[in-house]
């Protein structure tokens, strides 16, 4: 409540200043000290769970119960047993989320915007009717043909193991299946605000299509590869429900597989260990999310204006 | 249509000169690393066409083959041809497209018109032998076979000596054939050219492996099967199934039951019982029907079906509601330190959403959790284990995880709407509340109608949420399949299919047709009203 009652002092000294010298302070609550009270009840709704997480990862050996007294212990032993249990390769489950999310938000950025820039530049039969297949191929997401995609791939194991069950590639190679669509869609709408004339000039002086596209239209469109890097990378790296069918081995799952399979199975009883593991996998995401903040509000916002 | 306004500046066609102009200055500027990076792409293309053809071959899969070359020479043809500028940069996504969405989704409608599952998810041939190994038993008088294990580029295989001396090798489901080459020690073989011989301390480590080995003695299943318990002697094991081959019937020799096959994709006896593993068989719209028609299973498709609808569109109303809320508040140019509040309210929506769904998990168990324990001063109430209690933690962890967005959002939206509106509205005495109502709110639903749409769509499928959180749980244990209170239609489809002992691909791609065509026709009625297609031209 402190800063409360700063800004409240504040703000009867600016009040005084101009002149309100009747009962400052309702004033001032009536026009933003309210805001302010719901600002920090907004604040604690939003930060507790995370503040909770991180006491519980602090807290050695904890289990459920003893993480329910917050900060009591200071202790790093957590995130030091996190990376010794054999059965649980946490460091494994790390870095094959960053691969394969790096790999398939990379390669989505690439197919999508390959795809996009056809469809804003190019004029060609069947360009509407495909815009409109992506539109409607969308509305049946990967999740519901889970089924299939599991027969698929053991199909494919049987032949190629490399790209089968239990490998990181196929996997990948799913997730890529999904490269076009509302990726497409989004790069599409930014691809159009980048002016034609810009093209025309390059062409001019002799520019080839690649040279264009490689050159000048990705580097004018990168704000908008970022936001769709970045939304892909957060979507797959927490995507569970084909990971979870995909691959099998401990030492190739990634995160979201391998922590909800500890969670449920130990559930009460290693709770500071999984907190220790939150903690970590969150830092990359929340880092990306807090330095692109602007990008993203920026893309979400001109998304819906558009 | 099929030419741009900018390579055709008019209705008249450009010469055949200009073409070929064209045509050059491409082929000029592309340079020498647009083309070798070119080359190279499609050397490795190709290159792994030609080992995919090898292995494809080999086992004879000539359907798959033929697709594969197919789709390579299309993608030489699309990148070495001039031209085609379209198809070039739009082919690697829309291969990709074709396999893993398009390829899938007719995939799981055909897996929905069989009975593809546990039990039933090979061919009848392989079913046979698997019921005939299953039930195998040591002959009592079998003699005993001497027997050498070799090894063979990671392959184990039996080199046995029969009774009567002649030598024979088999392996696991492949028959013993008789070979003449074998060195022989004291009237038993030992080795034989081109595999190694295991030693003693070889079969101790691979002990598992070798017990797991059953050779059949010929082509017939029903004369039995040579295993070792100890991979230096072997006995004979026969089956206490008997297949008849030419009546297509299972025969029980201890109790002379007849199992049949009528047709359902396993041997089933009169009475009716039948013998798994069966075999994968069309059922034509059985799984559908099952749907609609038993009532352990059509009760709780309804129920869930209404649960996404309702957890959908509560999940977007609470945290549109909250997000507008919130924006409104912090909207004003007064308020100081709104950056440092904005930035806290963020933190929600970037932590990874399958972690905050275990983490909410944790402080909501009904003994340990932190709402219990601390909050409610350890009161038990069952957060996530009463039906209605489950719903609402659902939905209120949801409003947790979604409202940032929501705030983010409106508040661009809200800084989009002109000031001088407001200032009109007053000026002409209308109430902060009345201009909000009716000038300001209709202008946001217009621009953030699409997102509150896709928010949705994302809702409809928020299985991470759902599973992570309450396992779609509680159980409703009156259902006929592995359902729970809050479910949604993703989260049954995928324990359906992948969760318990008991998998059902065929009800599991039912379901998920039948999501299709509900999710299909509910889009293309509201695209239809609100004609979001009309921007596409």
């Amino acid at each position: 409540m402190t800063a409360t009652t700063q800004d409240a002092d504040a703000a009867v000294r600016s009040h005084v200043a101009v002149g309100h010298p009747k009962r400052p302070f309702k004033r001032y609550f009536r026009e933003t000290g309210w805001r302010h009270l719901i600002g920090i009840v907004m604040s604690i709704f939003a930060a507790f769970p995370l503040l909770y997480v991180f006491s519980a990862s602090l807290n050695p050996g904890g289990t459920l119960v003893t993480a329910n007294s917050l900060f009591s212990n200071f202790s790093f032993q957590s995130y030091v047993d996190l990376f010794n249990r054999p059965q649980q390769p946490y460091a494994a489950w790390f870095g094959n989320t960053l691969l394969i999310g790096g790999i398939s938000s990379l390669g989505t950025v690439f197919l999508g915007a390959l795809a996009a820039y056809a469809f804003s530049r190019m004029r060609f039969l069947g360009r509407r009717v495909g815009l409109l297949t992506l539109l409607l191929v969308q509305m049946f997401p990967q999740l519901l043909a889970v089924v299939a995609i599991f027969l698929l791939l053991s199909g494919i194991s049987e032949i190629f193991p490399a790209i089968g069950l239990n490998s990181q590639i196929g996997l990948i190679m799913v997730y890529l299946g999904g490269a076009l669509g509302v990726n497409t869609y989004l790069m599409y709408g930014f691809f159009n605000t980048v002016p034609s004339s810009i093209d025309e000039a390059a062409k001019i002086d002799g520019a080839g299509h690649a040279r264009i596209f490689f050159t000048i239209i990705l580097r004018l469109v990168a704000p908008i590869l970022a936001v769709v890097g970045l939304l892909s990378f957060v979507g797959t790296t927490s995507e569970f429900v084909i990971a979870s069918i995909v691959l099998i081995d401990p030492d190739k799952q990634t995160l979201a597989v391998g922590l909800y399979q500890f969670v449920s199975q130990e559930f009460s009883r290693n709770w500071s260990i999984f907190a220790a593991g939150a903690v970590l996998a969150a830092i990359p995401v929340m880092t990306l999310f807090l330095f692109l903040q602007k990008y993203i509000v920026g893309g979400l916002t001109a998304g819906s204006v558009k | 249509m099929t030419t741009s306004p900018q390579t055709d500046p008019g209705p008249l066609r450009q010469s055949a000169r200009a073409k070929r102009a064209t045509r050059i200055a491409d082929a000029a500027s592309g340079g020498w690393k647009v083309v070798a990076a070119k080359i190279l792409g499609l050397g490795v293309v190709d290159a792994i066409a030609i080992y995919a053809l090898f292995v494809l071959v080999r086992s004879e899969s000539w359907l798959v083959a033929g697709l594969v070359v197919f789709v390579t020479l299309l993608v030489n043809w699309i990148y070495f041809s001039r031209g085609k500028l379209p198809a070039k940069y739009l082919a690697p996504g829309l291969i990709f497209l074709a396999i893993f969405q398009i390829f899938v989704l007719l995939y799981s409608g055909y897996i929905a018109f069989t009975n593809y599952g546990t039990g039933h998810n090979s061919t009848k041939a392989d079913a046979v032998n698997a019921l005939l190994l299953s039930s195998q038993n040591r002959v009592a008088d079998s003699p005993s076979y001497k027997l050498t294990v070799l090894e063979q580029l990671g392959e184990l295989s039996f080199l046995v000596t029969e009774p009567d001396g002649s030598v024979s090798i088999g392996g696991n489901e492949r028959p013993l054939e008789d070979v003449s080459n074998a060195r022989v020690e004291g009237g038993v073989a030992v080795g034989l050219d081109g595999y190694t011989s295991l030693g003693f301390s070889d079969i101790l480590g691979k002990q598992t492996q070798i017990a797991a080995i059953s050779v059949p003695l010929s082509d017939d299943p029903n004369d039995g099967m040579l295993r070792t318990p100890d991979g230096s002697s072997a006995f004979l094991y026969t089956s206490s199934l008997e297949y008849d081959e030419a009546a297509g019937t299972m025969r029980d020799t201890n109790s002379g039951t007849v199992y049949s096959d009528i047709g359902t994709g396993a041997f089933t006896s009169d009475a009716g019982q039948e013998l798994l593993p069966g075999w994968k068989i069309d059922v034509g719209f059985d799984n559908f029907i099952r749907a609609f028609s038993e009532d352990s299973i059509r009760g709780p498709l309804i129920s869930v079906t209404i649960w996404t609808f309702a957890f959908a569109f509560l999940s977007v109303f609470t945290t549109f509601a909250l997000g507008l809320f919130l924006a409104i508040v912090f909207n004003d140019k007064r308020m100081k330190s709104r950056k440092y509040y904005r930035i806290i309210m963020i933190l929600p929506y970037a932590f990874p959403g399958f972690l905050s769904a275990l983490v909410w998990a944790g402080m909501m168990n009904q003994e340990f959790g932190f709402i219990n324990v601390v909050l409610l001063g350890g009161a038990e109430v069952p957060w996530l284990t009463n039906e209605w209690l489950a719903k609402g933690s659902v939905l209120f962890v949801n409003l947790w995880l979604g409202f940032p967005y929501m705030f983010l959002v409106t508040t661009g939206a809200l800084q989009a709407i002109p000031e001088e509106l407001t200032e009109a509205a007053t000026v002409d005495g209308a109430k902060p509340w009345a201009i909000f109502r009716f000038v300001k709110l209709p202008l946001l639903l217009v621009s953030v109608a699409p997102l509150l749409i896709s928010s949705f769509a994302f809702n409809f499928n928020n299985f991470n949420l759902i599973y992570m959180l309450t396992n779609g749980g509680p159980r409703d244990v009156s259902a006929g399949v592995n359902v729970g209170a809050t479910d949604i239609l993703i989260s049954m489809v995928y324990k359906v299919a992948f969760v318990g002992a008991n998998r059902d691909y065929g009800l599991a791609s039912a379901f998920a047709i039948i999501i299709f065509l509900l999710v299909a026709g509910i889009s293309i009625i509201s695209f239809r009203r609100t004609k979001a297609l009309e921007e596409l031209n």
